[in-house]
């Protein structure tokens, strides 16, 4: 049951990241990249069932934050150029 | 009995997320332009890991390991709306068109 999931996550793993080396600008690289971390979480998670290794889902828990750090990271570097300025004129 | 129909109910959510998950792979991939790709991306977060997990919920039964996938899927269903937004609102400022109307082989001149 859990191999059908794997083999799915895993074929959308593969298109996304050759949208991500194809994509035209940035933003088609970092959604591509968004989409292939959540994919990361849940492959974790099936990966956890298929072994029975439960403690793996922590890791899972782990990898969805620091995914959502990381684009919204990456997203204010490319909106601002620099990571310390605020948005809306703030300095 | 009660195995029978959860497993049947887990095989009918892993088919909908896995089937959800490489059509949107298929939209990520094939998408014109880059809103609509952020369509196929936010569907695949919405559709294809909820199903998943919820398989994986009904067939773990009732232990700390279902509180943890819960927890996954509280965090995916509030970080991925978000991510979404703040990528289409990145763009959206950096400069991509959100109607396509220009030719991206000569962004100067409107197709009309």
């Amino acid at each position: 049951m859990f191999t059908a999931a794997a083999v799915a996550i895993l074929i959308t793993m593969v298109l996304a990241v050759t949208r991500a080396i194809l994509g035209p600008t940035v933003y088609d690289r970092i959604v591509a990249v968004n989409m292939f971390g959540t994919k990361t979480v849940l492959i974790i998670a099936v990966v956890a069932f298929l072994k029975g290794r439960y403690d793996l889902l922590d890791i899972a828990l782990a990898y969805a934050l620091i995914n959502f750090i990381g684009i919204v990271a990456v997203l204010k570097f490319f909106e601002y150029g620099e990571f310390s300025r605020g948005g809306r004129g703030r300095p | 009995m009660m195995e029978t129909v959860l497993d049947i109910l887990s095989w009918i959510l892993i088919l909908v997320g896995g089937s959800f998950g490489i059509i949107g792979g298929l939209g990520i991939l094939r998408l014109p332009t880059f809103f609509t790709r952020i369509h196929a991306a936010g569907m695949t977060e919405t559709m294809c890991a909820p199903p998943i997990v919820l398989a994986m919920m009904l067939q773990v039964g009732w232990s700390l390991v279902t509180f943890k996938l819960a927890a996954i899927l509280l965090f995916l269903f509030l970080t991925s709306p978000t991510a979404s937004h703040a990528l289409a609102k990145a763009a959206l400022h950096g400069g991509v068109d959100p109607m396509a109307t220009r030719d991206p082989d000569n962004p100067e001149e409107p197709e009309s």
